[in-house]
């Protein structure tokens, strides 16, 4: 461990040595193999998530009562508290408004019927092979009566469903290749065809489940014990990883804290530094001004940077067939913005924004969600204690700001009243990774990655930056899909 | 329905004709507000009309809720699309951009008009006939962002002035009297953001304003490199800034949270006044041109607001409702009334409003074919030109004679059935003025003060149409809707025996008149009851059997001593009510005698329709010539259905006899036939020996499936439900859940017109399809707040967290009421439901000592709930249904009161002085 780290430390603007991980990690897999037996019954079930130890997790019975309450009235709702709520128990004020979205997108009135949101999640999920959300969909799915034959793929589907497997896929990896065509063809009078109330609703279940997917990779989010192969089916993703990261601290925990002290004399000044940066950003932001054409190559540099960014490791991991058969076309992945020539002309913000444009196209077509999810990105994007690690009375809205306006980037979409250098600034390599990983590539994040940025800051400082990038991404996919319907409409 | 001050209503008797007023009547709608029917008008001037029968006085009053006058709205914006326009003018003109547009501007002498966008900004001659393109502002080999434009203004005092606002946050200025090619004058970029707005000031020719995505307002004077006052909103980013028109130093600007705020140049450091003018982004403001006080708002929320400034509180004196986010607002200049607004999204068309006729547009311009994005008229005092930029990159000059009035096109006729059966019709006045019986309408045509100053010229004139409104009450006892309402409360639809049940609302049926559906109710206990309890039924039928061929009728007290008699057996069939498997093995034993029977012919029966009998028997022919070729004997009205309907019903008898060697019939059902008497064997085989004997239940369900669709289609949809409900499994799967869903809404929805609110909730709970049962679980949430500090409670009902005191207390036992409470709404005092309905019966003065006499109102509206007997369900999912029918005293004091929480779920419980706390 000590020397992988080492190793990452002393390269230097090389892509991120993962190779080296791994090796050391598959080695000690299969020590640990030889060790226990043919294959190690693996316990997900040990905490809602992998990558943080459980008892940083807020137990249900030791919250505070506004939390509680949340919980309570999610148990009531759901029948269910899962983990993902339990980790996002750290922020109540945002879990109160998530679960108040979710529950009126898949429960409360609306064009689409319940077994078709439930699929439509599926298949939002499947895409990047959660299969956390997957399982626990099809129970619901089940539930309320869906066809079992649906599930053995999207053949067995209703056309209607198999249409929508083109935006599925193109919101998920690609999102500024929709276009007006492809909601034509969706919508073009036919027997299959859908309504716009319907297509919106779609819209909005694909992209909450896109940016959900990002989430529950992100924060590791384990299957509930009792959920369908809670413990007996492995996550693809989980190929990647050695036994140690799985254990999550409590067997291993003499290793957890060498490496921590080991991480706290190495990068003690992390934070510092990050805050200095903040500061100085701040100040000297009116002396030197940027001309135009320097801003805007900064946001190009930023863009094409981001792909430069390596994620994981870009060997084709193959999904599991329980998983894949919810959609076609595995093959189809994120491709960087741009990078095969295709010239894609950047989403300016001014011009199509949630707040002017598309909220008001939401709200129209599926009363109610335009001002849910709308105080949901605002939930997200204000969101802040004022504390950075562990210093307080911090004003961290620029950093959200980088990182909100970072994710929009990778999609293209440009805020003319941002410099972009501030990114740069603020958002170091490390970070950088996980950011891209988890947005582009969910499935492909692994434990290291979520260690190994902002080594620092406390875990619900991380659960709060995965709630950024998971709100941002939903909002970037949805404007995307708006626009192209915004122009099918007019 | 809506939020309505009822003060007095309009007369109206029957049959005569009264006129309404001067405008456009949209729609009717009948309400029953209070105790006798009433009408209610829509117009579009903003105001309901209402009438109502038993009193004599008129009234109207303002809608605030949007439902009806959106639906204008809706019908006046499909009328608009269907007919388009084409009229496209000599001088309506229009011409192509590059780019869209995101502003324009005007310059003073109303020569020339700058476009500005993100692509685009340009200065256009404005001639008699075209527009020509007069200079590019756009230089330079590779444009800057500073050129990308959110907003621009022209200058009106300095006709060489230009100001814009850049999308990455720089203010620049652009003086066009510069000899060189760009023309850019000064940059300011202190604002972080994007700034949404900038604005001169009307008279002093160097002072510029901008608002910005920052939240920062500032103030730059020309002269100077910098700005010189910085104004915070300390909220969200502001959206528009407009300096007032006639007060020197005052200006207002708009935020994105909804909030309007006031600031005075000179005071940097405070707003002096800001008011929350809607919900969502407030997107642009406009300040009257004449009248000092008024400002005029535009929100994301669809509205457009017209606030009166002058007074302590900013008050809202107009409110436009539109279909689409208001993006820019303009007062149209010599027009006191008028305003024009274009949207952000998905609705295309300009529109000016007169505010004191908010539902109908006074005019439409609808030329563009994507989203307006700017809007001004051509000069400050000429209100007949308008120019507009849009997305669609065109410019147009639309002239106030060729824009489209809504109005024109809009029907001013309405027609609308009362809840009884009165018939409402509104029409032109002309239209009606040969009616003999009219008398004239007090109120007259001098609604219309002259609003226009200089020339009276009829096109400037909203449509003076009047409108008379005609109520015609039915007086045909058949059309009354009495029996709707008896039925629903008297029937019985769970809770006991199937059999019984049939019973009971045969009988309901039969006490109220109506034959032909007690029929039904009677046959369908025949065909569904369960065979062991045909013995009751027995000497019914072998009465009627007895005596065939003759017609033969059987009253009412027959079917009163048989239901007696089926109670007496109640317990028997009890027991019967296991042996449902076997029973239907049996039914499918049967199979081979339905074919038979369909080719040998049996028992029929035929019916009179009901409605047009007086005599309250039905008449029943039983064709006993088995083997024959079967004879149909239809009364002149019948109906084939229902014919069908009554096919083969007294088959069901004859399970019973088949039951006891059926193989499958355990002994105690072979006891229970065994009671049966024997002559209804003997008869039965005598007079039918081929009839066949026993018929599955599921024979009846086509037969019954097409009997309930029938009464459905009459309008009976009670009836259709009530079976529904009744025969429960028996018949629910022969009906797809999309027509039982339709048929519950349908009644639920008549329920609850009648505010039969038990009853509607009884039907949601015995209700099996989802949809249904899931409106229950709506809305359940009641917000309440302490009595003692006034805050709302936050977790349980009955104990506030802030006061630490018990909040609901009764107020006759002191105990902490935990279920229904209820309190008066006079002196806020209350307690548990029957220690205050006891309480009421020895006085009538306020239990807690506080002298009140407790409102009439809520008193009688408790002797009705003893009346009713309610079962007083603790679960507070049903609280809809058991808030019923409490007073319509006037809200004042609630102590529970239901509170502002941002995350309230409606609860519209109209006229509740009750309230759970759970």
């Amino acid at each position: 461990m000590k020397h992988a780290t080492a190793a990452t430390e002393t390269i230097e603007n090389n892509s991120f040595t993962v190779t080296d991980l791994f090796k050391i990690c598959t080695h000690c897999e299969r020590l640990s193999k030889k060790d226990l037996g043919v294959r190690i019954p693996r316990s997900l079930g040990n905490g809602p998530s992998r990558f943080i130890p459980e008892k940083e997790i807020l137990q249900v019975s030791k919250v505070d009562p506004r939390t509680q309450s949340i919980f309570e009235d999610a148990f009531a709702a759901l029948g269910r508290l899962d983990n993902i709520s339990l980790v996002m128990g750290f922020h109540p004020q945002y879990l109160e408004s998530f679960l108040r979205t979710q529950h009126y997108l898949l429960q409360m009135d609306g064009p689409l019927s319940l077994h078709y949101r439930h699929y439509i999640g599926i298949m939002a999920a499947a895409r990047h092979q959660c299969s956390y959300l997957v399982n626990l969909h099809v129970n619901d799915f089940l539930q309320v009566g869906g066809d079992s034959k649906w599930l053995n793929g999207l053949d067995g589907a209703p056309q209607k469903l198999q249409a929508l497997g083109e935006l599925n896929k193109i919101l998920a990896h690609r999102p500024w290749l929709l276009t007006k065509a492809h909601i034509e063809h969706l919508l073009k009078a036919e027997e299959h065809s859908w309504s716009l109330a319907e297509l919106i609703h779609a819209v909005v279940l694909l992209t909450n489940y896109h940016s959900l997917a990002s989430f529950t990779f992100g924060c590791g989010i384990t299957p509930e014990i009792h959920s369908n192969g809670g413990h007996t089916f492995r996550p693809p993703s989980l190929s990647q990883y050695c036994v140690c990261d799985i254990a999550n601290g409590n067997g291993h925990g003499h290793l957890e804290e060498r490496r921590g002290n080991h991480q706290v004399s190495e990068v003690s000044g992390e934070v510092e530094v990050l805050m200095e940066r903040m500061k100085q950003l701040q100040e000297c932001r009116d002396e030197e001004e940027a001309s135009q054409e320097e801003m805007a190559t900064r946001f190009e540099r930023e863009k094409t940077e981001s792909m430069l960014v390596a994620t994981a490791e870009d060997e084709e991991c193959v999904p599991s067939r329980d998983v894949s058969r919810h959609f076609e076309d595995p093959s189809y992945g994120y491709k960087d913005f741009s990078r095969r020539g295709e010239h894609v002309p950047t989403f300016r913000v001014q011009d199509y924004s949630w707040e002017d444009h598309g909220y008001s196209l939401v709200n129209r077509l599926y009363p109610d969600v335009g001002q849910l999810l709308d105080e949901k990105f605002q939930m997200a994007y204000n969101l802040t204690y004022n504390t950075m690690a562990m210093h307080k009375d911090v004003d961290t809205s620029m950093l959200r700001r980088a990182i909100w306006n970072y994710i929009h980037c990778m999609f293209g979409i440009r805020y003319d009243d941002y410099d972009y250098g501030e990114i740069n600034q603020l958002l170091d390599r490390s970070f950088k990774v996980y950011i891209k990983t988890m947005v582009c590539s969910p499935e492909k994040t692994t434990k290291r990655m979520y260690e190994s940025f902002w080594r620092q800051f406390q875990h619900s400082e991380k659960v709060h930056v995965n709630l950024l990038l998971m709100e941002a991404r939903m909002q970037a996919e949805l404007l995307y899909a708006l626009r192209a319907i915004t122009r099918y409409m007019t | 329905m809506f939020d309505i001050d009822v003060h007095s209503l309009a007369v109206c008797l029957s049959h005569v004709v009264l006129g309404v007023s001067t405008s456009v009547c949209h729609s009717l709608l009948w309400s029953n507000l209070n105790q006798g029917p009433s009408v209610i008008i829509t117009q579009d001037s903003g105001e309901l009309g209402a009438l109502s029968s038993p009193s004599c006085t008129s009234g109207k009053w303002r809608l605030r809720g949007p439902p009806l006058l959106f639906r204008a709205m809706e019908k006046m914006s499909r009328v608009t699309t269907a007919l388009g326009s084409s009229a496209i003018s000599g001088r309506t003109m229009f011409c192509h951009l590059d780019a869209p547009a995101n502003a324009i501007s005007v310059c003073r002498d109303a020569t020339q008009v700058v476009v500005a966008g993100r692509n685009i900004f340009k200065i256009y001659g404005l001639e008699e006939e075209q527009f020509v393109e007069k200079l590019n502002l756009r230089v330079g080999r590779k444009p800057s962002l500073n050129f990308s434009c959110a907003d621009v203004m022209w200058h009106q005092m300095e006709e060489n002035l230009l100001a814009t606002a850049a999308t990455n946050g720089a203010v620049v200025t652009w003086n066009l009297g510069k000899p060189s090619r760009n023309k850019q004058d000064q940059l300011f970029t202190e604002h972080k953001r994007t700034v949404n707005k900038v604005c001169f000031h009307p008279t002093e020719v160097y002072m510029l304003l901008s608002g910005s995505q920052d939240g920062y307002m500032k103030c730059f004077d020309l002269r100077k490199k910098e700005s010189v006052s910085t104004f915070s909103g300390q909220s969200e980013s502001v959206r528009d800034v407009q300096f007032s028109m006639k007060d020197y130093f005052t200006f207002a600007a708009s935020f994105e949270n909804g909030n309007v705020q006031l600031w005075d140049i000179r005071r940097p450091d405070r707003y002096e006044r800001m008011f929350t003018a809607h919900t969502g982004p407030v997107f642009c403001c406009d300040w009257h041109p004449d009248d000092r006080g008024w400002l005029a708002t535009g929100g994301r929320d669809k509205m457009v607001k017209v606030w009166d400034m002058t007074t302590n509180r900013a008050k809202e004196i107009y409110c436009v409702q539109t279909i689409a986010s208001v993006a820019r607002v303009k007062w149209r200049p010599e027009r006191k009334w008028h305003l024009a607004t274009c949207s952000m999204m998905v609705d295309h068309n300009i529109y000016v409003w007169d505010v004191r006729r908010p539902f109908i547009p006074f005019a439409t311009f609808e030329e563009h074919k994507d989203v307006t994005t700017g809007i001004v008229w051509r000069h400050q005092h000429d209100p007949y030109f308008l120019l507009s930029g849009s997305k669609d990159s065109t410019l147009y000059q639309h002239m106030f004679k060729d824009a489209s009035r809504p109005v024109d096109r809009a029907n001013p006729e309405g027609l609308c059935f009362g809840l009884f059966g009165d018939l409402a019709f509104a029409a032109k006045e002309s239209l009606i003025s040969g009616d003999a019986n009219r008398k004239p309408y007090p109120g007259g045509d001098r609604r219309y003060p002259i609003f226009f100053f200089k020339k009276p010229d009829l096109t400037e004139q909203f449509a003076h149409v009047s409108s008379a409104l005609s109520v015609f009450e039915s007086s045909l006892e058949s059309r009354r809707m009495d029996w709707f309402v008896k039925t629903a409360r008297l029937y019985l639809l769970s809770g006991k025996p199937f059999a019984e049940l049939c019973d009971h609302n045969a009988k309901v049926a039969k006490e109220l008149n109506r034959p032909q559906v007690s029929t039904t109710w009677t046959m369908l206990r025949i065909m569904f009851s369960d065979p062991a309890n045909l013995s009751t039924p027995g000497p019914n039928h072998i009465g009627k059997l007895g005596t065939l061929p003759l017609m033969n009728s059987f009253s009412m007290k027959e079917m009163g001593t048989e239901s007696r008699l089926d109670r007496s057996k109640g317990e028997s069939r009890q027991d019967n009510i296991h042996l449902e498997p076997g029973n239907s093995l049996i039914n499918s034993n049967n199979d081979e005698n339905e074919e038979t029977e369909g080719s040998e012919g049996q028992a029929e029966y035929m019916f009179g329709d009901a409605e047009l009998d007086d005599d309250d028997l039905y008449s029943m022919e039983h064709d006993n010539q088995a083997a024959e070729e079967q004879e149909y004997t239809l009364p002149q009205e019948a109906f084939p259905l229902r014919h069908e309907i009554m096919d083969n019903p007294s088959a069901p008898e004859h399970l019973q006899q088949d039951k006891a060697d059926s193989p499958h019939a355990s002994g105690n059902e072979a006891e229970v036939t065994c009671l049966t008497p024997i002559e209804s064997f003997s008869l039965i085989s005598i007079s039918q020996p081929l009839f066949s004997p026993h018929l599955p239940v599921h024979f009846f369900c086509p037969v019954v499936r097409e009997m309930l669709s029938h009464y459905a289609e009459q309008g009976d949809v009670q009836m259709a439900v009530s079976v529904l409900i009744v025969l429960g499994d028996r018949i629910r799967k022969e009906i797809d859940d999309l027509t039982q869903e339709h048929w519950y809404m349908s009644y639920i929805d008549l329920l609850q017109r009648f505010e039969l609110w038990n009853v509607s909730n009884e039907v949601i709970k015995l209700s099996t399809c989802s949809a249904i049962t899931c409106l229950n679980q709506t809305s359940t949430t009641l917000h309440v707040n302490c009595s003692n500090c006034k805050r709302p409670m936050s977790n349980r009902g009955w104990i506030c967290d802030r006061c630490h005191q018990c909040a609901s207390v009764c107020a006759v036992c002191h105990h902490v009421v935990k279920g229904l409470f209820v309190w008066c709404q006079g002196c806020s005092h209350g307690g548990h439901l029957e220690h205050v309905m006891n309480w009421l019966k020895s006085s009538s003065h306020c239990p807690a000592g506080c002298g009140h006499l407790w409102e009439p109102a809520f008193r009688e509206s408790f002797a009705k709930l003893g009346e009713r007997s309610i079962a007083v369900e603790d679960q507070h999912q049903d609280l809809g249904g058991t808030m019923e029918e409490h007073s319509l005293s006037p809200q004042k004091g609630q102590p529970p009161t239901p509170s502002n929480h941002s995350h309230q779920q409606a609860f519209q419980l109209s006229n509740q002085n009750c309230c759970v706390v759970y």
